[in-house]
């Protein structure tokens, strides 16, 4: 288990160190950055080379990724062109992007869950094809018309919540865009634990436990259940990555100043400093959610030992 | 045996449903698992393919039989889009710009006057090819390099899988911004070449993981003491026991790489006019939604039931591939 | 806590949509409104650090509006530039002026604001070192060329033009005649700034200090910045409110959806979207006002299919063939109006502003346009693409129709096409390295209210707004001789003349004026917009 352990964090080094280089060469070739700092005109050109300078762009790529690297292992993520450090916009950004996560991931995990098993158990089933055809609209329809739509509805039309989400975030101003944000991944989960509940119930193991006349409740969250959950962690360890990274469409529809929003703006300024610092720590988030994942396997099946 | 220990790689083969799941490493109870054989056994004791099984299974079942008619009526309209409308989708006219359903044009009118029902009949085209050829590309790619890995393990696989690693971590929007930016092209070729880069690493772990699990299995390991060749072990024995969960991820990442063709169209690095698709116009449409919804409901309508028939088909093949469920 | 002053609020606005009883703010008194209640208002993320010689876009100019006051200002109804810090600006030869500023004026901190205030600020606006975006506005001092050379190193760090004569008086000294100097020096990157300013600069900068009728409370970089009444403000101008709570909005549809949920006061750009409920949700809580801007359409004078003979003729034509009322109309619910000259109603006719004077060209014409760029050639290579960022200002909406205009008066539905490009860095990247290669989005915001502004900067010879890289010997002859006349009138005549020229080679194609909008909610009257198309937050009521 712990030699499993350092393996795997090892295998981090590499992982890490590509996926920045990869990320700051992305923003790199995206252009000059200076150009969009003047508005609806050319910098002059003194104060362009100023900024290049200010910004350590005047130097060749390599020397300022390790230049980067270097500062970065030091907790110093560099200036945001509005000269504001990064680490301060993410100490503003990551509180609430997580809070928005959490409640995303409750989502998939109470309502995806849920539904699975119930559809799971009764395949086929009217109960079934109509939980179907609903994660299947939701699937279908992008992100940013069930934001826009929930947002008129809920937020003016009724009057039901907040239609935005105010700068303190908190949990309760949260659930609509949270929802949303799970919206997709909910239907993943939900047709994931529905076949991988289908398909155990037939495994010798709950026949086992059938046989030895364990009420029902009992062998589903016992047996069942634990099993069927290996493929639905999988899913959910990755989608804590892409949750936080990827709410870019719905933290711009909510008025959500998260890590998504950072991220956006950094990409539209070019603001390399803001955009490989914020992915950088989405890696590790990543990396992170991803041996949990593979640790929680050990406890969902005990059959599984890790060498 | 280097598989003896866990590698939770695998487990992602449970994404794919967990057909051929088995992630019980322990020998006696792989033993006790394995799928397959008997139930694939005829009557007459002549083995009948899986295939062929598959097939006939398939022919009785009503989803399939609907989801696969209405996958055939869009790629007819996607390839003559003119036998159901007369009109063009470029004809435009401001002065008619969000007027609702009236007679010549049920579908009513955009925000810049153009006539929907044609704009939907004519995004097809561009939609559907979109959605299928970026799936075909992502499941052709991602299942090789996954297989390939699953099948030899060593180093080449611990490399891939640490450069999947690198690509999931990347931001779509990020990756779009960047890479569609630089191409001036105008056609539907950089986005699905951009959905292939981005998108074969999920199925690359999946069929990864399933040929893992597959290539375990008792009845290939006999295969192999028989002296069966890699290349028949792999197509013969692993491939059909391992390609259901890439069917059904697959074909639900259909669906949503059509989605993210209208996000990458609402971002600007998507299509560019005068290209017509559903990307194009439900982003178009939904800062509109207020006062023309029906500019926003018809295509998102269209891309919901092409996407529902194309899971419904995968879900229909996934159970006649999958001898457990029968 | 958060939820119960929300449905405090919501309770709020019902109770004033049943009874049209004033509401929140410590029950003020309804008529007058309430001195001491704060509004909240949409704002934007400022670009740059918030400095007055380093911001260039309006989110940024909202707040320095607010904070700071300098020589001139700009009447918000009018534009006209009057004198507000300023005793006197004199001169004899439009080249050397003698400022005096008004006795009595300090710093919300207490320091007085002299004239070294201001020529400390200049010097630090002008210095290279500094990094200051707006630094060109300088250029005309005299020693610009020495703290901020083109090339190389800094020779000096002041502006030798620039002398304190006295406490409250110092000289300006130009490099050339420019008879409107003084008119110019509204732009907030003339503002004074205090010695706090330069001795603790990054404590300055996370709260920054002015000389306006409001003061900085709170400034939460990325959410929010809390604006309070400054009680000891001498200006004539006094806030009528508490203060005003800038709130960063991701989107300005979100910022209107929260007007309408009454967990905002005040957005200042109703999204173009929205425009056809404006009157159903706000009804008369909403104002439409022209504001300095247009919107033109240029093109890359570096690629020869542009700079021929006979090319004019094919803008002209691509002009006429653009049905500006249609798009105004039905797209922008006339908060834009389809424009006939290339500079701005705002200016007035006095200012120079000439309606019509772009003619039949700017007239939808069909027939005319078809022809016309059949005579000129034809569009090269059989069609055009309208280039424009889509990251910023839904500009898609309105280049389709342009172009869905053009092709339908053309009879060819494939002659124009939109060309999107990711973000606006990558679009100024595509202009700066003259990568254009048809017509391209172009967009003027006046700094200052003068003809000078929406000319010189845009047209001539190399300026620094001149993307397009248009050059015309006649035009910049106009507008050197302009800038050197004294008499206002006859420069405002010259600068007409070169508009003229601009007209006949149609050097770029005017598309609109844009108007400022916003919207409030029930508790704010007396709402205005400047002609910066921002809005008189000193002047707004809370009741």
């Amino acid at each position: 288990m712990g030699r499993y352990v350092v393996r795997r964090l090892l295998q981090m080094i590499p992982v890490f160190v590509g996926a920045t280089l990869l990320i700051f060469l992305m923003v790199n070739v995206m252009g000059d950055p200076i150009a969009g700092l003047c508005g609806e005109r050319r910098c002059d050109p003194a104060t362009a080379a100023q900024l290049e300078k200010e910004f350590g762009l005047d130097k060749p790529v390599w020397q300022q990724y390790l230049t980067y690297m270097g500062n970065v292992f030091t907790g110093d993520f560099g200036t945001a062109f509005n000269g504001q450090e990064v680490t301060e916009l993410m100490a503003t950004a990551f509180p609430v992007t997580i809070r928005l996560t959490v409640i995303a991931i409750l989502f998939e995990i109470v309502v995806g869950i849920a539904l699975g098993v119930v559809t799971g158990l009764r395949r086929g089933r009217p109960v079934d094809t109509g939980v179907l055809l609903l994660t299947l609209v939701v699937i279908s329809v992008p992100t940013f018309v069930t934001g826009l739509l929930l947002q008129l509805l809920l937020g003016v039309k009724w009057g039901w919540i907040r239609p935005s989400v105010s700068s303190e975030a908190p949990f309760d101003e949260l659930i609509l865009p949270g929802l949303v944000l799970a919206s997709v991944s909910l239907a993943y989960v939900t047709r994931l634990t529905r076949t991988s509940i289908a398909e155990n119930r037939r495994s010798d193991y709950v026949r086992t436990a059938v046989a030895k006349g364990l009420p029902r409740h009992r062998v589903i969250t016992r047996h069942l259940l634990r099993t069927s959950l290996i493929p639905v962690v999988t899913f959910i360890g990755a989608d804590i990555g892409f949750l936080m990274g990827g709410a870019i469409v719905t933290e711009r529809i909510f008025n959500i100043h998260g890590v998504g929003y950072q991220i956006y703006q950094g990409i539209l300024r070019q603001n390399t400093q803001t955009v490989v610092g914020f992915v950088t720590v989405l890696v590790l988030v990543f990396l992170v959610a991803n041996l949990v994942v593979d640790l929680l396997y050990a406890v969902l099946d005990p059959r599984i030992r890790y060498a | 045996m280097p598989e003896q220990h866990f590698d939770p790689d695998r487990a992602i083969a449970g994404t794919g449903m967990g057909g051929t799941m088995d992630l019980g490493v322990d020998e006696a109870e792989s033993l006790e698992k394995a799928p397959g054989g008997p139930e694939g056994t005829g009557p007459q004791g002549r083995p009948r393919s899986l295939w062929s099984d598959a097939w006939r299974d398939l022919r009785r079942n009503p989803v399939f039989v609907v989801s696969a008619l209405v996958i055939l009526f869009l790629v007819v309209i996607s390839l003559w889009p003119s036998l159901i409308t007369s009109g063009s989708p470029l004809t435009c006219d401001l002065a008619k710009a969000q007027e609702g359903s009236q007679p010549g044009h049920p579908f009513g009118f955009n925000g810049q006057g153009c006539d929907v029902y044609t704009r939907t009949v004519y995004g097809a085209r561009t939609s559907v090819a979109v959605g299928v050829l970026a799936t075909l590309g992502v499941a052709v790619l991602g299942s090789v390099l996954g297989a390939l890995a699953g099948f030899f393990g060593g180093v080449g696989d611990s490399v891939l899988s640490r450069i999947t690693d690198v690509f999931f971590a990347i931001p779509v929007v990020l990756g779009g911004l960047v890479l569609l930016s630089v191409i001036t092209s105008n056609t539907v070729w950089p986005v699905i070449g951009f959905i292939v880069l981005l998108g074969w690493p999920q199925l690359s772990r999946i069929a990864r993981g399933s040929v893992i699990t597959a290539k375990q299995n008792d009845y290939v390991q006999a295969a192999r003491a028989l002296g069966a060749s890699p290349s028949r072990l792999m197509l013969r024995h692993i491939a059909p026991n391992a390609i259901a969960p890439v069917i059904v991820v697959a074909t639900i990442a259909l669906g949503t790489y059509i989605s993210l063709e209208a996000t990458l169209s609402y971002l600007g690095v998507g299509l560019k006019p005068p290209s017509v698709s559903w990307g194009i116009d439900i982003s178009a449409a939904s800062p509109y939604i207020r006062n023309a919804p029906h500019a926003l409901l018809w295509p998102s309508g269209a891309l919901a039931v092409t996407v529902l028939a194309f899971i419904m088909l995968g879900d229909a093949v996934r159970d006649a591939l999958d001898p457990k469920l029968r | 806590m958060r939820g119960a002053t929300h449905a405090g609020r919501v309770a709020c606005a019902v109770a004033v949509a049943l009874t049209a009883t004033a509401c929140g703010g410590g029950g003020g008194n309804s008529g007058s409104g309430d001195a001491g209640a704060v509004l909240s208002a949409s704002w934007g993320d400022p670009q740059n650090p918030l400095e007055p010689a380093n911001t260039n876009e309006v989110q940024g100019g909202k707040v320095l509006d607010m904070i700071f006051r300098g020589l001139k200002r700009y009447d918000p109804e009018t534009g006209e530039a009057q004198d507000m810090l300023a005793e006197s600006i004199e001169t004899t030869d439009s080249q050397n002026f003698t400022v005096t500023v008004k006795d009595g004026w300090t710093f919300s901190n207490g320091e007085k604001v002299t004239a070294k205030s201001f020529v400390d600020a200049w010097n630090y606006g002008a210095s290279l070192k500094n990094n200051q975006r707006n630094a060109y506005f300088f250029g005309y001092i005299e020693g610009y060329d020495k703290t901020h050379p083109e090339e190389g190193g800094q020779s000096a760090d002041t502006l030798s033009g620039l002398k304190v004569t006295g406490d409250l008086t110092f000289t300006v000294k130009l490099t050339q005649k420019f008879s409107t100097f003084p008119d110019t020096l509204g732009y907030a990157a003339f503002a004074p700034l205090p010695r706090a300013f330069f001795d603790d600069h990054d404590a300055w900068v996370a709260k920054p200090v002015g000389n306006g009728p409001y003061a900085v409370d709170t400034y939460a970089k990325g959410s929010q910045m809390s604006l309070r009444k400054w009680d000891d403000y001498p200006g004539d101008d006094k806030a009528r409110n508490g203060g005003v709570d800038l709130k960063v909005y991701t989107d300005n549809n979100t910022a209107y959806t929260d007007l309408l949920a009454a967990n905002l006061d005040l957005v200042d750009d109703v999204p173009a979207s929205q425009l056809k409920n404006v009157k159903s949700d706000l009804g008369d809580r909403y104002l439409n006002t022209p504001a300095g801007i247009i919107q033109t359409l240029a093109f890359p004078y570096y690629d020869e299919n542009w700079n021929r003979t006979g090319s004019e003729k094919v803008r002209k034509g691509l002009s006429m063939a653009i049905n500006r009322k249609q798009i105004t109309e039905t797209l922008f619910m006339k908060t834009r109006t389809p424009a006939t000259d290339w500079t701005s109603p705002v200016l007035g006719e006095d200012g120079g502003f000439q309606e019509g004077l772009c003619g039949d060209a700017c007239e939808y014409d069909p027939a005319g346009a078809k022809k016309l760029i059949q005579e000129g050639g034809g569009l090269p290579g059989g069609k055009v693409t309208l280039t424009y960022n889509a990251d910023t200002g839904s500009h898609k909406d309105w280049v389709d129709a342009v172009c869905n205009s053009i092709n339908n008066a053309l009879g060819n539905e494939r002659a124009c096409a939109g060309n999107p490009v990711g973000t606006f860095a990558d679009f100024r990247n595509q202009i700066t390295q003259q990568k254009m290669s048809g017509p391209f989005r172009a967009g003027w915001q006046m700094d200052y209210p003068l003809i000078q502004n929406f000319l010189q900067p845009l047209y001539y010879t190399d300026a620094s707004s001149n993307d397009g890289k248009w050059s015309n010997k006649n035009f910049d002859e106009f507008v050197d001789r302009a800038n050197q006349e004294t008499d206002t009138a006859k420069a405002v005549g010259l600068f007409q003349q070169a508009e003229g020229v601009v007209r006949d080679n149609m050097a770029a194609i005017p598309l609109w004026y844009q108007n400022g909008s916003a919207g409030w909610s029930e508790r704010l009257s007396d709402v205005k917009l400047n002609p910066f198309s921002v809005p008189v937050y000193d002047q707004i009521k809370v009741s």
